[in-house]
């Protein structure tokens, strides 16, 4: 027997295996090839198109919309693939209403702009669905490369590296690959074990030599690296979490969102997976509404996101806040932990109110108490276990416009790195920009 | 709502719509259920000689192009006259004529071009009751190879030939049915008149191959891995339709001859502008064919508000009306002159103005970095491409720059004083104004 969502505490099958299957499914399903014809014909084509600017990867988009228009999506994909190689991915988790979609003239026009999101998705999987890989390796250039992190910036890096002709090993701490692709996202992006399957497609080029559970720091220097191979690429994520710094956070039944979303992500039966029946997410990234969203559809009764500063400000966009809210998410803006209050688990969380004034936020004294039996911290990733050589900009792997590291020979990108926003598109274009650099820098 | 009651050669029909001759009208069955959904009249599909009737494949018979969400935009088919006894189609036209009194009822015919034809099958179709016929000299398929349809239509003398036999063994209207596949239809026209026509309806279907199937190699539609030409209808010959229309209406030589338009109208403002080009009223057949008979119920409520909004009480009050302004090139007033203006508050920065002007036209608009578009008045020369290939209706207008203004692009005043082509310094046969 199913629990029901009134069960309290921290329990699992909240929802049957038909709830959380329907839960579960994409958030977009996939166009059928007469949906896609017909969300294609609405592209006009643009002259120095805003959409292909707007794009991380620039991405030409006219250009593949058309393809997909005249009916050869395999051209499309290849065009999508020629900029983003995890342009699969990217069509599914990428904020589209933030960059593409949003800088779409249909969007300015009628509010309505181009799916362009969805037909990169139909391009790129009408691609991978025939089991071809469309680029082929230049000879081979003797070169040798690490690539440190095998989530979306390591494997762009790695897959241009070995399309070049260099000969490439990528680690990772983890027993497999994919990283935030794997580990982080909300499942419903990536159904059917996606992130698996793009990784053994992007493999197919040949020339990435895959090593797992291989942590930088403990089973690799990167003194050792440098010196075996010619360049080291880093994409070593944020493996740190913020903490909240509230009474109470030691608490049973308070953890990392990132833990709780890749437990999620990894777990064989959802029905299995606990989750609160009062949930309380602190943050306003994507991160929060993911785990928000997630504990919803498992089943938890409510769900609060509290985020500290107002609406605006809030990292999500607008697209996700509603997503949050249709699942019957509660969002609470200008709210910030006080204290987590219980006897041993959580019970209920104090929120106090907040103020910004020039930027920095500040309680105004006002609190208010919600149950809360799981509170999930999503407060933001932090730089952890990076080598001690390399200088950093702020709370990041200092690096310049074409990724190199304050140490010649190390290159590094992704959300370890500075500059660009914390993104998958952001990182693979981080991940080609920097292997393109390299192949100058070893064939130069 | 206004009367649409239309008069056609002194057939009355409650509204200027009529099914062309096709499969829609070649049955009973069909026709009543176009009555009952509106249509003011038929031209039944074309009937032919006694005996053995033809036979059509067993293949497809219509190949067709698309625009966006697979909206039809062009049919062609191959299909005979009817395929059923001529009696029973006789039979059939007689319950329906005197059922349905106030519709107009014509019959189309294509016998051979034998005078002995023409005299047999004449008296039968006039004892239906019905209100005329159409001689089809148009269908450019399958029975133009055996010397009827457009065979007939490409060969003046014998449209005149054939239409002088019909008014002597018919009494009731002739319209004679052009086919489009000629140089210059005022020809064919012109036989028909002499030839004493009440009237003369064109388009039929222009010949054509909508596509190729790369595939297998051969033309579509394709039947055992071959294909024919066909005949090209639908909203993608419209324009080929009105000009054809505007060549006959303004020829001195049929000037004043009834014509019943066809030719992809799809809408009340087809209609309306090709009466308005001389038409004193229309056939449809590929909207009837794509979407059922209803569509005539748009066309009506359209062309009624139309007539309403413009205070026209009749449809003879606007028939023609555009014709006068059919004029030949040499006659367009070189100094009337126009630039492009694009409305910023309209505008979506989409920049395919920019993209057809700079790489196909005339350097006209500039495009800024934060993506704003303006014409440079000293390179537009106003040839409306802009206009045309904006997304946004209405966003990009040509505006006409007043006399004694200057057109920065020739930086001349704008005089303001009609002048044409025969009158230019730069016509070798110019006559010098006196």
């Amino acid at each position: 027997m199913a629990s029901s969502h009134q069960a309290s505490g921290i329990q699992a099958a909240r929802l049957d295996a038909v709830g959380i299957a329907e839960n579960f499914s994409d958030l977009h399903p996939a166009y059928d090839a007469h949906e896609a014809a017909v969300a294609a014909d609405r592209c006009y084509f643009c002259y120095d198109a805003p959409c292909m600017t707007a794009c991380p990867t620039s991405i030409d988009i006219p250009q593949f919309i058309r393809e997909i228009q005249a009916g050869h999506p395999e051209s499309a994909a290849r065009t999508i693939l020629e900029q983003n190689i995890l342009g699969g991915m990217c069509a599914r988790v990428c904020p589209t209403e933030t960059l593409c979609e949003e800088a779409c003239v249909r969007e300015a026009a009628e509010g309505k702009p181009v799916e362009i999101g969805r037909l990169q998705r139909y391009a790129t999987d009408t691609l991978m669905e025939k089991g071809t890989h469309p680029f082929t390796r230049a000879a081979s250039t003797g070169k040798k490369v690490a690539v440190v992190g095998a989530g979306p910036a390591g494997l762009s890096a790695a897959h241009r590296l070995a399309m070049l002709g260099h000969d490439v090993v990528v680690y990772d701490a983890k027993s497999k690959p994919g990283g935030l692709n794997e580990f982080g996202i909300a499942a419903y992006k990536s159904t059917n074990d996606f992130a698996q399957r793009e990784v053994d497609w992007l493999l197919k080029i040949g020339g990435i030599t895959m090593e797992y559970g291989k942590k930088l720091g403990a089973d690799l220097s990167l003194d050792g690296l440098t010196s075996s191979c010619d360049a080291v690429f880093l994409s070593i994520g944020l493996a740190g979490v913020n903490a909240l710094r509230a009474p109470g956070e030691d608490k049973n039944g308070v953890r990392d969102a990132v833990e709780f979303i890749a437990e999620l992500r990894q777990a064989d039966d959802l029905t299995a997976l606990p989750v609160g029946r009062n949930v309380v997410v602190i943050g306003g990234g994507m991160t929060a509404v993911d785990a928000a969203v997630q504990s919803k559809l498992l089943g938890a009764e409510n769900v609060t996101i509290a985020y500290r500063r107002s609406r605006d400000e809030m990292g999500a966009s607008r697209f996700e806040q509603d997503l949050a809210a249709s699942k019957g998410v509660k969002l609470m803006f200008n709210v910030m932990p006080k204290a987590v209050h219980g006897n041993g688990a959580a019970a209920e969380i104090e929120l106090e109110y907040t103020e910004v004034t020039d930027g920095k936020v500040s309680g105004t004294g006002e609190t208010v108490r919600l149950a809360a039996d799981q509170v999930f911290k999503a407060i933001g990733q932090t730089l952890e276990g990076q080598p001690d050589a390399l200088a950093l900009e702020g709370r990041k792997i200092k690096v310049d416009a074409n990724g190199r590291t304050s140490v010649a020979g190390v290159w590094a990108g992704g959300d370890c790195a500075s500059g660009g926003e914390d993104l998958t598109v952001t990182a693979v274009a981080e991940g080609r920009d920097a292997a393109m650099d390299i192949h100058s820098s070893l064939m130069g | 709502m206004t009367d649409l009651t239309t008069e056609f050669l002194g057939i009355k029909s409650p509204n200027p719509f009529w099914l062309a001759s096709a499969p829609p009208t070649d049955k009973e069955y069909n026709v009543r259920r176009a009555f009952e959904a509106g249509w003011g009249g038929v031209v039944w599909k074309t009937l032919g000689a006694e005996g053995p009737p033809v036979v059509n494949v067993n293949g497809p018979r219509y190949g067709a192009i698309w625009g966006a969400d697979r909206r039809l935009l062009g049919l062609n088919n191959i299909e005979l006259i009817t395929d059923r006894p001529l009696q029973t189609n006789l039979e059939e036209i007689t319950r329906v004529k005197k059922d349905y009194p106030d519709r107009a009822v014509i019959v189309s015919i294509m016998v051979p071009c034998e005078e002995q034809a023409w005299k047999d099958i004449l008296p039968q179709v006039e004892a239906t009751g019905a209100d005329g016929i159409e001689l089809n000299f148009g269908c450019p398929h399958g029975m133009a190879e055996r010397g009827m349809g457009s065979a007939v239509g490409q060969v003046p003398e014998y449209i005149q030939m054939v239409t002088e036999w019909c008014k002597k063994y018919y009494s009731k209207p002739v319209i004679v049915k052009l086919t489009p596949n000629i140089t210059d239809i005022r020809h064919p026209a012109r036989a028909a008149h002499a030839g004493h026509a009440d009237a003369v309806s064109l388009i039929n279907t222009i010949n054509s191959i909508t596509s190729v199937d790369l595939d297998n190699m051969a033309p579509e539609p394709t039947i055992g891995g071959k294909g024919t030409h066909g005949g090209y209808c639908g909203p993608a010959v419209k324009p080929i339709a009105l000009n054809m229309v505007a060549e006959i209406a303004r020829d001195p030589q049929t000037r004043g001859l009834p014509i019943s338009a066809i030719g992809g109208v799809t809408t009340w403002r087809d209609a309306a502008e090709f009466m308005a080009m001389g038409a004193g009223n229309v056939q449809v057949c590929t909207a009837a064919m794509t979407y059922g008979f209803n569509v005539v119920k748009e066309m009506i409520s359209g062309l009624s508000n139309w007539m309403d909004e413009k205070g026209y009480t009749s449809t003879q009050d606007f028939i023609g009306m555009a014709v006068p302004n059919v004029t030949d090139w040499q006659y367009l007033d070189l100094n009337y002159v126009t630039k492009a203006r694009i409305s910023q508050d309209d505008c979506i920065k989409c920049g395919r103005c920019y993209a057809a002007c700079e790489d196909t036209s005339h350097q006209a608009i500039a495009m800024s970095e934060d993506r704003v578009f303006t014409v440079k008045d000293d390179e537009c020369v106003a040839c409306n491409l802009c206009v045309n290939v904006c997304p946004v209706e209405g966003c990009i207008t040509m505006e006409e720059v007043p006399a004694g203004q200057i057109d920065e692009r020739t930086g001349e005043v704008v005089s303001g004083e009609y002048a044409n082509w025969t009158t230019h310094p730069n016509n070798p046969s110019a006559t010098a104004a006196e």
